[in-house]
């Protein structure tokens, strides 16, 4: 009887410790985030001396100028990274689909960037973007061109770091978009080109439908990262100048670490997890119907 | 295995190259600013053509060497311990999470509570969290509650937790692919369960292992946000380190590149020597799930 009972107990033993972790280092916390979002809390006092405020820290975020900016550069960067990501790396992975030597070489120098820390990417671009020193504007000057105020000036700031995204992470969809071509079925690509089919033909009626699906994953995947950005940004501008590259992530730590409001900082966090459920929810749903379309095809595919 | 390669032509050959140097070029000039002194990386001229040197290294590791370098006056140890503090952080909590991550991959895949469904969609809810929403409930409580501010163990939990999600999903895949009758066999020959999982199931997985262990240790030596808020002078990891010698102005750029290069090196490393594994892991949750 007993060891019945171990056996029994034997699932519950292997869940056990990662259950408590993510109970004790990741749910709880979450939840107290919520509850902090309510409180007029700053870091000097205990979460129970903070005073109740109700649903005040959400309202006034409303009506900040410079939340809302921030929620506007943060949407347009994650916009602009994601659409231009997608747009090169699924092109450069149709380009380079080929039977070709050195192809992992290849991919594993690639993959590089994605790598290292994003303090040491904002680092280097901050270095290649250095009015003086920095190769970027070295390299203008010799071709007798006006040197750009690539950090320095709020138009620029944003391309520039939009710039240093694409550089670190367009590989990431590279790697996946190579992935979902090499795994398309060959002979629905071989019947396309029996028929006829030119290179474009194939590539916009077959090989970008049955892609599909793995692309809006990979482009789910980026999106959510890209709302994570923060310290490559943060070591390039620290959010400025002015407020023009201040992503809702660096305005969250400021807001508890410089204006030592707690409970706004919290209530920023729910309105940014908000905005990505929504888009996860949405891309979600969508992933489903083109799934659905993907596989008419390929059984199409097979019938005929 | 002999394959046939197509031959190209050379526009293709010249725009994998821009490609390479693309990807590669900003990692090679900090490489080369690294190894200069400022007055070189100041002056215009010489971009080409310059002395490699060391002092750079020399400045930064100088409480953990061996000899004194004679050009530096006074030693900073921040450097120094803070790569210690990365090393057993990183290290310790990549353990923690393959270890943890493993035991629970396998009792979902074998014990069926899941379906794969509801995990692949909670690990995307998991993975959706940034780590900037969790700054302020963390230095609550662990500050408060958990009396964990500062300490090594207080910050290795919140990377173990970060990370679970994510190695569970990776680790599941690779389980469900390991045929039944293995196990059966074991059991049949008076194996119990923890036996199976150790002797026949993990040596099986390893190269599942290894993905999900570059994933953790990656984020946990990378990390800066939470590292900046919970650690203290002394428990400081690198990433903290870097951000605080930043300046307005007057940076030294050949000491912060050396900085940087070796907070670089390990990853880059692990690119070189398992590049296989990390595209499997970064494909498995895509283009599988």
């Amino acid at each position: 009887m007993a060891t019945a009972r171990v056996k029994r107990m034997t699932p519950y033993m292997f869940l056990a410790p990662a259950a408590a972790i993510m109970i004790v280092g990741l749910l709880y916390p979450i939840g107290y985030m919520v509850y902090a979002s309510f409180l007029d809390w700053n870091p000097s006092q205990r979460i129970g001396e903070a005073d109740w405020v109700g649903l005040r820290n959400y309202v006034t975020l409303l009506h900040d100028a410079s939340f809302r900016e921030s929620v506007g550069v943060t949407l347009t960067f994650s916009a602009i990274v994601v659409s231009v990501e997608l747009m090169l790396g699924v092109g450069l992975a149709l380009l380079l689909d080929r039977n070709i030597r050195g192809m992992s070489a290849l991919r594993t120098l690639f993959i590089l960037p994605m790598m290292i820390a994003p303090i040491v990417v904002g680092l280097m671009w901050r270095y290649m973007y250095h009015p003086s020193v920095g190769i970027l504007n070295q390299t203008l000057k010799s071709w007798g061109l006006e040197p750009v105020p690539w950090l320095s000036d709020s138009g620029w700031a944003l391309t520039s770091i939009i710039i240093a995204d694409v550089w670190q992470w367009t590989p990431f969809i590279f790697i996946l978009a190579l992935a979902a071509l090499q795994s398309l079925p060959r002979s629905a690509l071989e019947a396309a080109r029996i028929d006829g089919a030119s290179g474009w033909q194939q590539i916009i009626h077959i090989k970008l439908p049955l892609m599909m699906p793995v692309l809006i994953v990979t482009g789910l995947l980026r999106l959510i990262d890209s709302f994570k950005v923060l310290e490559v940004i943060l070591v390039m501008t620290n959010g400025g100048p002015g407020l023009s590259t201040e992503i809702l992530s660096l305005r969250i730590s400021r807001t508890a670490s410089e204006f030592r409001e707690l409970g706004q900082a919290a209530a920023m966090s729910n309105y940014l997890l908000l905005i990505l459920l929504t888009l996860t929810i949405v891309m979600f749903v969508y992933n489903k119907v083109v799934e659905s379309r993907a596989q008419a095809i390929r059984q199409q595919a097979e019938e005929v | 295995m002999t394959q046939s390669y197509e031959r190209q032509n050379p526009a293709f050959y010249a725009l994998v190259l821009a490609l390479v140097v693309m990807s590669v070029g900003p990692i090679y000039l900090m490489l080369t600013t690294s190894l200069r002194l400022n007055v070189d990386i100041m002056s215009d001229a010489s971009a080409l053509f310059f002395m490699p040197t060391l002092r750079n290294y020399e400045t930064v590791l100088c409480n953990a060497l061996w000899y004194e370098p004679a050009h530096v006056d006074y030693c900073d140890p921040t450097f120094g311990r803070a790569l210690g503090n990365s090393l057993i952080v990183a290290l310790v909590s990549t353990g923690v999470t393959l270890v943890v991550g493993c035991m629970a991959a396998y009792a979902l895949v074998r014990f069926r509570f899941m379906g794969r469904g509801t995990l692949s969609l909670t690990t995307l809810m998991m993975r959706m969290v940034p780590p900037a929403v969790l700054l302020v409930p963390v230095f609550g409580i662990w500050t408060f509650q958990y009396h964990l501010d500062g300490t090594h163990a207080g910050i290795i939990l919140v990377y173990v937790a970060m990370n679970l999600p994510f190695v569970i999903w990776i680790l599941q895949s690779f389980i469900v692919q390991v045929p039944i009758q293995l196990e059966e066999a074991a059991r049949i020959d008076g194996a119990n369960a923890f036996q199976v999982f150790f002797l026949v199931v993990l040596p099986v997985i390893k190269p599942g292992l290894a993905a999900a262990s570059i994933f953790t240790f990656r984020i946990a030596w990378n990390e800066f946000l939470i590292a900046n808020a919970l650690l203290d002078r002394s428990t400081r990891t690198v990433p903290v380190t870097i951000v605080n010698s930043l300046t307005e102005y007057g940076i030294d750029w050949g000491v912060i590149m050396a900085t940087g290069m070796l907070l670089a090196v390990p990853p880059i490393l692990f690119t070189f020597v398992a590049s296989k594994q990390i595209i499997t892991g970064m494909t498995a949750g895509a283009v599988k799930g």
